[in-house]
């Protein structure tokens, strides 16, 4: 069980994956920019996240290393990523339009972000079992929304703030980026004698 | 004189990074030395040069309506075939990029250049806009790596720059000088830009 835990607070926090491990930087620059929206987002990569561990996990380890090509990982994930967003979109809106209505406009969006890609690879690259890369998966979901709504609180207070003309938009999101970085490197002492 | 402009634009005007805000992930993450950006930057620009000749060599027989899928196969491909190279033969360089060599093909510069150019234009157009555009990124992760290690380490490809009094600023290497560092270059771009025009 403890086990569970660290993997989940360590994806949140330690390796918090959008400030530490850079994955997902163009929605987390993109959508960042109201609360509300960072909210949708990060449910949606939750949400798209955790199918497709469940999904890509699998396929690996019943398909792909018994038949000796496992090289061909990134082409299979990238399209059963895609697809399985199809399939999501189609369910959700059969199903649950008011979910639907939440999440619907981020789907798409969701397919060429390199978080959901990072996540599927880390699983295998980590040598996870099933179980574990879903912990994985959400934990990492969760702190990439935790990013987006930080930045987003930020971003909409520096709205009304004097920045320098050349700072404007990008730049000093970037560097607010940066700074929310620096706080979330105090979390890398939580587990010193874990992480070689 | 045309065909120059199409391999000077994808290094100053439609700058990737600076300009275009494309491919940010890699960009972040692989510039603590100036050599691991070197490294990706040229990963990237073979992905997308052989992309882009493959996809404007067949664009004629490639269905309108499946064109994304296609172009993400191709692209996937080819990625496939870069890291196995890597691999084989810079694997110290595949271990530091790990994962983000199979992310290659989730740069949004392979996919974008593949629909707004290559599924266009003539395969020698297609050619010099990968090379331009592959340049221009390379470019582009040298110059961030260069500033991040000079600064958090003291060298430049390795090689130690000042004496034994200078104090590394750390951070630089760390994540966050990732953002601060690329956050105060585009303000520079921008202020340059602003006395310009």
């Amino acid at each position: 069980m403890a086990e569970y835990i660290f993997i989940l607070v360590s994806a949140i926090f330690v390796n918090n994956f959008v400030l530490a491990r850079f994955l997902g930087i163009c929605p987390f620059l993109g959508v960042s920019k109201k609360t509300e929206t960072a909210l949708g987002m990060g449910a949606a990569v939750i949400f798209v996240m955790f199918f497709a561990s469940l999904a890509t996990h699998s396929l690996y380890n019943y398909v792909l290393e018994p038949y000796g090509v496992s090289y061909l990982r990134t082409i299979v994930f990238i399209l059963v990523i895609a697809s399985l967003v199809q399939i999501i979109e189609t369910i959700l809106k059969k199903i649950s339009p008011v979910l639907y209505n939440a999440l619907g406009i981020y789907l798409p969006l969701i397919t060429t972000n390199c978080a959901i890609l990072g996540v599927a690879i880390l699983n295998i690259d980590l040598k996870y079992s099933l179980l574990k890369s879903l912990v994985f998966a959400i934990g990492s979901g969760i702190g990439f929304t935790i990013a987006l709504l930080l930045m987003s609180g930020i971003r909409e207070r520096l709205d009304t703030a004097d920045v320098p003309e050349s700072f404007k938009g990008v730049p000093i999101a970037l560097v607010t980026a940066g700074l929310l970085s620096v706080s979330f490197l105090g979390f890398s002492g939580l587990f010193v004698s874990f992480i070689k | 004189m045309n065909k120059f402009i199409l391999i000077t634009k994808g290094i100053i005007k439609e700058n990737p990074v600076f300009r275009l805000l494309l491919g940010l992930c890699p960009t972040l993450a692989v510039t603590t030395e100036a050599r691991n950006g070197l490294g990706m930057g040229l990963a990237t620009a073979a992905v997308l040069l052989c992309s882009n000749i493959v996809i404007a060599s067949f664009k004629n027989f490639i269905p309108n309506k499946v064109r994304i899928p296609v172009f993400i196969v191709v692209i996937a491909t080819f990625v496939t075939i870069v890291e196995m190279l890597l691999h084989a033969y810079f694997f110290q360089l595949y271990k530091v990029l790990g994962l983000f060599i199979p992310l290659i093909v989730v740069n949004c510069i392979i996919l974008g250049r593949a629909e707004a150019f290559a599924s266009k234009n003539t395969i020698i157009d297609s050619i010099l806009d990968a090379i331009g555009m592959g340049l221009g990124f390379t470019l582009s992760l040298i110059l961030l790596g260069a500033v991040r290690e000079i600064l958090g380490n003291g060298t430049c490809f390795g090689f130690t720059l000042f004496g034994d009094g200078y104090v590394p600023f750390i951070i630089m290497i760390l994540p966050p000088g990732a953002f601060i560092a690329l956050g105060i270059m585009l303000a520079i771009i921008n202020k340059v830009q602003g006395a310009h025009s």
